[in-house]
């Protein structure tokens, strides 16, 4: 069973109805024990790295995420869920993150329209399980203001130009997290879905 | 570097397609998932669902579509028409819909925009504007429009390029610029509309009105600045598909979103 963590941080019912359509079963949770009971962890959510933090916190999730990350069962981070892997993020003041990757959350640089909203493009930079059959190019659907520098280039899976170079796609063992919406790009975001949910 | 989108609108009432349905041998010519399947094949960016549904069961009804088109189509999507309150907006995002677009509303009550982006972000809240070009005053060589509401029946007296500065300052993320008098004309967009607001706002704008083919869309997306096009027509009668206008726009260098095969059994 693929548990789809729920903390309070946006509609989590497209990601789990895309789950559905490429024929997994997914469940939304919201009790540390869910998680320690899942196959597979999803950690979605749109809103404020802070205030997400906060949420995993009260409701004793972080725990159970990190301890699912370390005995290797896949884990796959969705927007602001990738962001949460890193260690800290800038956004509002400075935050503390699940520090599952090395490197932070920082804001785009100024002359982008921001948030980036949008189809971009993702250039592979290191084949995975989880890009299996996704071609080089593909675009995905982006929202977003924020992005992930990663202090190891190992961790940088896929990249993404939106007046800098960023890392859209980052994991390391088989905690993977894409900075766009699988669950709404599409055929290429359900590849990496239904990839995620059999491959990994 | 964003892809240019194509968007095509589906006209919706109680649930079901408007546009062509009387005419249609198809049985599925009224179910507007069907369509919503058959575009999202075709390669459209995201779906506009233009809700013209005017009973009491109005948020029953829209909710239940923008679930349906949730639990089928991956991609994303808007709903607007007759949206007037924070429960309207409210329905439509926790449907699992990207934005709601708002309209009249928002001349009435500007407020619900302020409201809406506070709650849902600016990426989910769209200010529609219905604009229709009027004479230049004298002395001027500025063109200008007015904003009109009720389908371009009542006017407004608010100036079109001064209301989409005010509608992004109050947190709106995107403009949908539907040009009444271009709309099912079919001889193509307002470009001049579309690039004299893209020059004063910096959130995404939509041209909506007048698109007769691929020629209109490549205007109003390079000359025009905009960042997406809207139609319906042209797409629902077959009369282009999306596919054929990408690949028209993708030969003079626009950046769109091919279509790519991907195997998902």
């Amino acid at each position: 069973m693929i548990a789809i963590v729920n903390y309070g941080m946006g509609n989590l019912r497209s990601v789990q109805k895309a789950f559905e359509h490429i024929g997994a079963k997914a469940a939304i949770v919201h009790r540390p024990e869910e998680i320690d009971n899942a196959d597979r962890v999803v950690l979605p959510g749109v809103g404020a790295f802070g205030d997400a933090m906060d949420n995993l916190k009260t409701a004793g999730l972080i725990a159970p995420i990190v301890k699912a990350i370390a005995e290797g069962r896949p884990f796959l981070g969705i927007c602001l869920g990738l962001q949460l892997m890193f260690a800290e993020s800038e956004e509002m003041g400075q935050h503390k993150g699940l520090d599952i990757l090395p490197g932070g959350v920082r804001r785009f640089p100024k002359g982008q329209r921001v948030p980036q909203i949008g189809w971009n493009k993702v250039r592979i930079q290191r084949e995975t399980a989880l890009l299996d059959g996704v071609p080089d190019g593909s675009y995905f659907y982006f929202v977003h203001s924020f992005y992930v520098a990663s202090k190891r280039d190992d961790d940088v899976i896929g990249t993404t130009d939106y007046g800098i170079d960023y890392a859209s796609i980052a994991g390391s063992g088989r905690a993977f997290g894409v900075q766009f919406h699988p669950e709404k790009s599409q055929d290429a975001g359900l590849k990496i879905l239904k990839n995620f949910a059999e491959h990994v | 570097m964003l892809a240019k989108r194509i968007i095509p609108c589906l006209d919706v009432k109680n649930g079901r397609n408007v546009r062509g349905v009387r005419f249609s041998a198809d049985k599925d010519a009224g179910d507007p998932i069907a369509l919503a399947r058959r575009y999202d094949k075709e390669g459209a960016d995201e779906l506009v669902f233009y809700d013209i549904t005017a009973s009491a069961e109005k948020r029953e009804i829209v909710g239940e579509l923008v679930r349906r088109v949730s639990e089928e189509v991956f991609i994303p999507f808007t709903v607007g028409g007759g949206v007037r309150t924070y429960r309207d907006i409210r329905t439509i995002i926790e449907g699992g819909a990207e934005k709601a677009s708002i309209n009249s509303a928002a001349i009435h009550t500007p407020e619900i925009i302020t409201q809406g982006a506070e709650s849902f972000g600016s990426q989910a809240i769209v200010g529609s504007i219905d604009a229709i070009r009027r004479p230049l005053s004298d002395c001027s060589s500025e063109p200008r429009w007015e904003v009109v509401i009720n389908g371009g029946r009542t006017p407004t007296g608010k100036d079109a390029l001064e209301w989409a500065e005010e509608l992004v300052d109050r947190g709106a993320g995107e403009l949908v610029l539907n040009s009444i008098d271009a709309d099912g004309t079919k001889a193509g967009y307002d470009i001049e509309l579309n690039s004299m607001v893209a020059e004063r706002v910096d959130v995404p704008i939509v041209a909506s009105g007048g698109a007769g083919g691929p020629e209109d869309m490549y205007a109003v997306l390079s000359k025009g600045k905009a960042s997406a096009a809207l139609a319906a027509s042209i797409f629902h009668y077959h009369q282009y598909s999306i596919f054929e206008v990408k690949t028209y726009l993708a030969e003079r260098g626009v950046p769109v979103r091919p279509k790519i095969e991907i195997d998902l059994t």
